[in-house]
């Protein structure tokens, strides 16, 4: 009798496993013929990339004569880095920063040396970090400096949260490193006096830019130009982009997630899909879609779209690398958190 | 395992056949879904030595937040009780025209996305929207302040208290308190007396789902919070702080100081539950 009941017992786990199985096998089903290449992206890039997609399958379609079919998705970027580490098979990644794609790296999923394996550094577009200010800019905000006087309302997202603010963060340090003639205690006060400012500190850009526009928090965002030129398409005439004198050359970075695209055999593919980001046409799509062409000849054509005269600080010349401008300002304990515990 | 002994020595089979299918079937689901994932989290420390792990949940910051996400968690569950008890009693009490409607509604909050309810309630309460705006007519800001924490809290928890209390209000016979009205006790005290008792063990459940899930809330919370370190982070967000910096161990700790601490609570609640269960069923 007991035998029985405990027989019944797994008879009825077997079953339950057996229906998750069935499912499993339903969601794994694949196509033959044409090929498919995932492309893990940040949330910004959504407009741009499903516009690429279709550049890219006329190409490849021209090249080889091959179908090729590319699944998007977007989300903040070290999210999506995580989901590729655990498991979220993508064949290439085309993320915010450096960092983020250098964790897949570590992960032993992408080959070393991936940051050399494309143009640039394999950022094919840039950006930086451009103020956001309401029509007129009725505080009158040109510049770093003007930001942190008091009483002026800053909205930024979390550099803790939010790879993208990381850059807010490094652009308004390079800024005060040069004005304060490299001290690093003054260099601390001044993001001190910045962050006092700080009213609403959202976990991702997407966050801050809503608190900005739709909630009507602040009088200044620090945004990604692109970011702040789509809020200027969506809202003419209520907001205002000004270029301050210094900022950095933000570099979303892109890679083949190497250990995927071999075992999905999409290899040849993949590479090719971030090669062409690099063509004239596709240099022009990302122009359009606000992005800096990394192609300076291409971006000359944007001229009028862009502030060209903004002296841009990169991130390897004066932080020495995403992984020592990490460990300095971001990581538990360090510079970030030190100017909150000051306090 | 199921059956009892007869004197004859015999296992007595159960009256209600299909305990080991569906044992089978309740450990698999349980395992899957809630006792290997949670065991997970501990797993996650293994490299991590104890003071490592002190140091991070007694970091100030991480404490700043375990104060503002258990605070205005419980500020939320106590005004959940009350409101939630003042919606059950309406809907089951009163027969009104729209009152299948407002039932339905009860459960709104379950089915929105949470951060469809973080966007809304944010707009809302903000300067500009239309409640932020008459408040702030008078001073008080709500969006990006504690105060707006606790109303996203309100939000997603008022469900599980009108839930619970609804079954039991609707059990409960009316003539009880006809006759302790006909014995000449006053309104006040026949609420006190005769209804408070029935309902508390409920309300009291209500609470704590209501807490809890107040806790583990991030999705509607983070919009309306502003996420000020030392002022409005909750502990949900530094969770996510320390994922997003691929600090596994680090957002590991956090969350198990978290589930010991919701844990205690919810066990804490339990018990004060079955007391006051067996309080009332004696008396």
């Amino acid at each position: 009798m007991k035998r029985s009941i405990l027989s019944k017992t797994i008879a009825g786990a077997l079953l339950l496993t057996g229906v998750f199985t069935a499912f499993a096998g339903f969601a794994s089903d694949n196509a033959a013929g044409k090929i498919s290449i995932t492309n893990v992206s940040y949330d910004p890039t959504r407009e741009l990339y499903e516009q690429y997609n279709k550049l890219f399958r006329a190409y490849w379609l021209r090249e080889k004569g091959q179908e090729v079919e590319i699944t998007q998705s977007h989300g903040g970027s070290g999210k999506q880095a995580r989901g590729v580490i655990e498991g979220n098979e993508a064949d290439v990644v085309t993320l915010a920063l450096e960092g983020d794609v250098d964790e897949i790296r570590k992960a032993g999923l992408i080959d070393a040396g991936w940051v050399k394996e494309f143009d640039k550094n394999s950022a094919p577009y840039t950006s930086t970090i451009v103020f956001l200010v309401r029509k007129g800019n009725p505080r009158n905000l040109k510049d770093w400096d003007d930001i942190i006087k008091p009483g002026v309302e800053i909205i930024t997202p979390d550099p803790k949260s939010s790879g993208g603010a990381r850059w807010n963060f490094l652009a308004a340090w390079a800024f005060s490193d040069r004005k304060n003639g490299g001290n690093e205690e003054k260099n601390k006060e001044f993001l001190k006096a910045l962050f006092a400012n700080v009213t609403v500190l959202d976990s991702g850009a997407r966050g801050s830019t809503t608190t900005f526009v739709e909630n009507g928090q602040g009088d200044v965002l620090l945004a990604w130009e692109n970011e702040a030129f789509l809020s200027q398409k969506e809202h003419p005439g209520d907001f205002e982009i000004v270029t301050p004198s210094l900022s950095i050359l933000a570099q979303p970075s892109v890679a083949v997630v190497d250990v995927y695209a071999r075992k999905h055999g999409t290899e040849e593919a993949a590479k090719a899909y971030l090669r062409y980001l690099y063509s004239d046409e596709a240099q022009r799509l990302e122009g359009r879609n606000y992005y800096r062409p990394s192609n300076p000849n291409i971006l000359r054509e944007f001229k009028d779209a862009f502030n060209l005269d903004v002296k841009l600080v990169n991130i390897d010349d004066e932080f020495g690398g995403w992984d020592a401008a990490q460990a300095k300002f971001f990581a538990d304990g360090a510079i970030f958190d030190e100017i909150y515990r000051r306090r | 395992m199921s059956g009892l002994k007869t004197p004859s020595g015999r296992l007595k089979r159960d009256v209600i056949p299909g305990f080991g299918l569906s044992m089978g079937v309740t450990l698999t689901m349980l395992s899957l879904i809630v006792l290997i994932p949670l065991a997970s989290v501990p797993l996650v420390l293994k490299d991590y030595s104890l003071s490592e792990f002190w140091r991070v949940v007694t970091d100030r910051q991480t404490i700043a937040t375990y104060k503002v996400s258990f605070s205005c968690a419980a500020a939320a569950a106590v005004i959940n009780v009350f409101f939630g008890v003042l919606l059950a009693w309406v809907l089951t009490r009163y027969k009104f025209p729209g009152r299948r409607i407002l039932d339905g509604l009860i459960e709104l909050p379950f089915a929105l996305p949470t951060a469809v309810a973080g966007v809304a309630l944010t707009t809302l309460y903000s300067e500009r929207g239309w409640i932020g705006y008459l408040f702030s007519k008078i001073g008080v800001k709500i969006s990006y302040t504690t105060t707006g924490i606790t109303i996203a809290m309100i939000f997603i928890g008022i469900p599980f208290v009108v839930r619970s209390i609804q079954p039991v209000l609707e059990n409960l016979d009316p003539q009880y308190e006809e006759a302790a009205a006909t014995l000449g006790a006053s309104r006040a005290r026949i609420f006190t007396s005769v209804v408070v008792p029935e309902i508390l063990p409920a309300a009291l459940t209500g609470f704590a789902l209501a807490f809890a899930r107040a806790i583990g809330e991030y999705g509607s919370v983070v919009f309306i919070a502003g996420n000020i370190p030392y002022r409005t982070q909750i502990t949900p967000l530094m969770i996510m702080n320390k994922l997003e910096q691929f600090n596994y161990p680090a957002a590991a700790s956090i969350a198990l100081v978290m589930i010991v601490f919701s844990f205690l609570v919810l066990f804490g609640v339990n018990i004060l539950q079955s007391k006051i269960s067996e309080i009332s069923r004696g008396s």
